[in-house]
């Protein structure tokens, strides 16, 4: 299962969002989009999601267009995450993983026993299992990133598409849902996350595309690509990228500072 | 702990069974309400042949042992207004629960895209143009079919988000058909057409006859039969359109279908018994209380709760004074109170 975007053009009129990017990702591919605000990072998702019809290039799902392909056919293929559920009503944990289901489900039915016992397979393997009854309204930020996941496992689609699974969350659960990630790449899912903390590229992903202006600033694996220039060319801010060792492990971590006058 | 979580079916089970045993309950005692006084037994009798007799078409007829006047209080004055009150109350809950999900926003009512006042102007316009009874029932139902697919279409041509944009269309062709409403009263006769044209924007169950309900039970249950059949499916109309295509859902045609079927419904509705505000918002809010958000449970428990909530008013109308206050100001006044308690009493999510 895998996801290619060809050199793909996008604008919504005036002014390219997209400038010919390309990029693929296979089985076990953890991918980090990194880039600015405005860097084109969710238009680029709304063209993987065959929601946008990029102008120029094309985005290939295992081979296939997906602008050739029916709403179904795509969810078969890819999951999309948002950054958060909608609490507007606060449906149990289990429904809304159900809700993952819709492609498989008929016309007039609703999700059976087999659906429902897959929902609670996800939930148990993302360690929620006992959230299932509770309402999404009534758990924390890094369970509802969570039950998301799991409605995307249900969605049986082997390529999640993750819009920043960490925005909304505070720094324990950031790290909780992040290492479900890491392990989902593990199992062999196609993982692409956009993010905008560059530590999280640096430590989970084993790919990362940098985007600025709508174009491709680097494609390649985390601990070369991810060098205190680009980081810089990206943000703006002085980076520095530095290697610490954590219980055994050596890690690289990348803190932003306030650039003196003078230097470059 | 977990086998405790997948064990939610029962409770909700309990109480669909004291709904239905409430409704059944309700549905009844309401043929024994009222001024004219039939003793319960021989209210039953009554119905029980009158049933026996349309089941074998007319072939058995059981001996008649009460008056013609109770037959006829039983059966041509109470019976058709039960059940409308039950029809409307029931469509209006289910059209309501329905397009609180599609515009994820539970404030909203089931005339939100202008099917009341649609047909509050259809029926302004008959009444000042002298036409009958059926002339005014046929004109608002037409109106408030017009009124919202006027505002579906106008819709279709904005380059807002969908749901937005049917909200914005809603909102402008009511207002628009709210002051074509007012300017009908405005030339009205004061005399009797003014009056008929306010009594009727109450909204009333008081001159239903029987054909009204063999005229309004087709467009209900058109509507109603997709609403519970898609019921599974209006959950993710409540997931941002984004979100719902990329689980695979086509939300355009699942969203027409339900304003579809919301429009027939309420129009229907309001054509026989005026405009009746306040049920469409606040039973299906009731209903999450107590069965969930899921609409696999709210979409019936709506339109059981609904029905009965619908005839009880109607029953309080009946009885209150002897000229009827108007429904549609009773709603209002039951509904109020109501829903405030149930606020303060810890909301619809207390439970989990």
């Amino acid at each position: 299962m895998s996801v290619e975007a060809r050199n793909v053009s996008f604008s919504y009129g005036e002014g390219a969002v997209l400038r010919g990017v390309s990029f693929s990702a296979g089985p076990g591919d953890l991918v980090a989009v990194l880039g600015p605000n405005g860097a084109g990072k969710s238009t680029l998702f709304g063209c993987l999601l065959g929601v946008l019809r990029p102008q120029q290039g094309a985005v290939l799902l295992d081979g296939r267009d997906v602008m050739t392909l029916s709403g179904a056919e795509i969810a078969r293929e890819i999951a999309y995450i948002p950054q958060s559920v909608s609490v507007t009503y606060n449906y149990t944990v289990l429904d809304t993983v159900l809700m993952g289901a819709t492609h498989q489900i008929g016309l007039f039915a609703a999700p059976k026993k087999e659906q429902t016992d897959k929902a609670m397979a996800a939930l148990e393997s993302l360690g929620i299992g006992h959230l299932a009854q509770r309402g999404v309204a009534k758990i924390s930020g890094g369970e509802r990133q969570l039950t998301l996941l799991a409605r995307a496992l249900v969605q049986d689609a082997r390529v999640l598409l993750m819009d920043e699974p960490t925005a909304n969350l505070d720094y324990g659960n950031a790290f909780r849902v992040m290492q479900r990630i890491q392990t989902l790449g593990a199992q062999g899912y196609t993982v692409v996350f956009s993010t905008h903390e560059p530590n999280h590229a640096l430590r989970y992903a084993t790919r990362v595309l940098a985007l600025s202006g709508g174009s491709v600033l680097a494609d390649g694996v985390p601990g070369a690509v991810l060098t205190e220039e680009l980081l810089t060319a990206l943000y703006g801010v002085g980076v520095a990228v530095r290697g610490v060792r954590v219980e055994e492990n050596e890690l690289r971590v990348s803190i932003p500072f306030e650039r003196k006058e003078g230097a470059r | 702990m977990k086998e405790e979580s997948l064990q939610s079916a029962p409770r909700y089970g309990r109480r669909f069974a004291l709904l239905i045993a409430l409704f059944a309950a309700v549905f009844f005692a309401s043929f024994v309400v009222g001024r004219y006084s039939v003793p319960p037994g021989t209210t039953l009798r009554i119905l029980w042949s009158d049933l026996v007799r349309r089941v074998t078409f007319g072939r058995v007829l059981l001996p008649q042992i009460w008056s013609d006047t109770e037959g006829a209080v039983v059966l041509n004055v109470r019976l058709p207004r039960i059940f409308c009150a039950l029809l409307v109350g029931a469509a209006l809950s289910a059209a309501g629960a329905s397009y609180q999900g599609m515009f994820r926003n539970p404030m909203v009512s089931p005339d939100l895209m202008g099917a009341s006042t649609g047909a509050g102007f259809g029926a302004a316009l008959a009444i000042l143009l002298g036409a009958g009874y059926w002339g005014i029932t046929l004109t608002a139902f037409c109106f408030g079919l017009a009124a919202v697919l006027l505002a579906y279409l106008v819709s279709r041509f904005s380059r807002l988000n969908a749901t937005l944009a049917l909200v914005l269309a809603g909102i402008m062709i009511s207002s628009l058909f709210s002051a074509c409403t007012s300017f009908v009263k405005l030339v009205a006769d004061t005399q009797d057409q003014l009056p008929a044209i306010t009594y009727w924007l109450m909204g009333s169950l008081s001159s239903v006859k029987s054909e009204d309900v063999s005229f309004v039970v087709w467009p209900i249950l058109i509507g109603l039969v997709p609403l519970f059949l898609l019921r599974w499916r209006i959950n993710l109309l409540t997931l941002s359109e984004a979100e719902a295509r990329s689980l695979g859902l086509r939300s355009g045609r699942l969203r027409l279908a339900v304003i579809l079927s919301a429009t027939l419904v309420t129009s229907a509705s309001v054509a026989v018994s005026g405009m009746i505000g306040w049920v469409g918002l606040v039973i299906p809010h009731f209903c999450r209380m107590l069965f969930g958000y899921d609409y696999r449970r709210l979409v019936p428990a709506s339109i059981l709760m609904g029905g009965t909530f619908l005839i009880l008013v109607d029953d309080l109308a009946r009885v209150i004074t002897s000229s009827e206050i108007p429904l549609g100001i009773l709603t209002s006044f039951v509904g109020a109170p109501v829903f405030v308690w149930l606020i303060l009493r810890g909301g619809a999510d207390r439970e989990r």
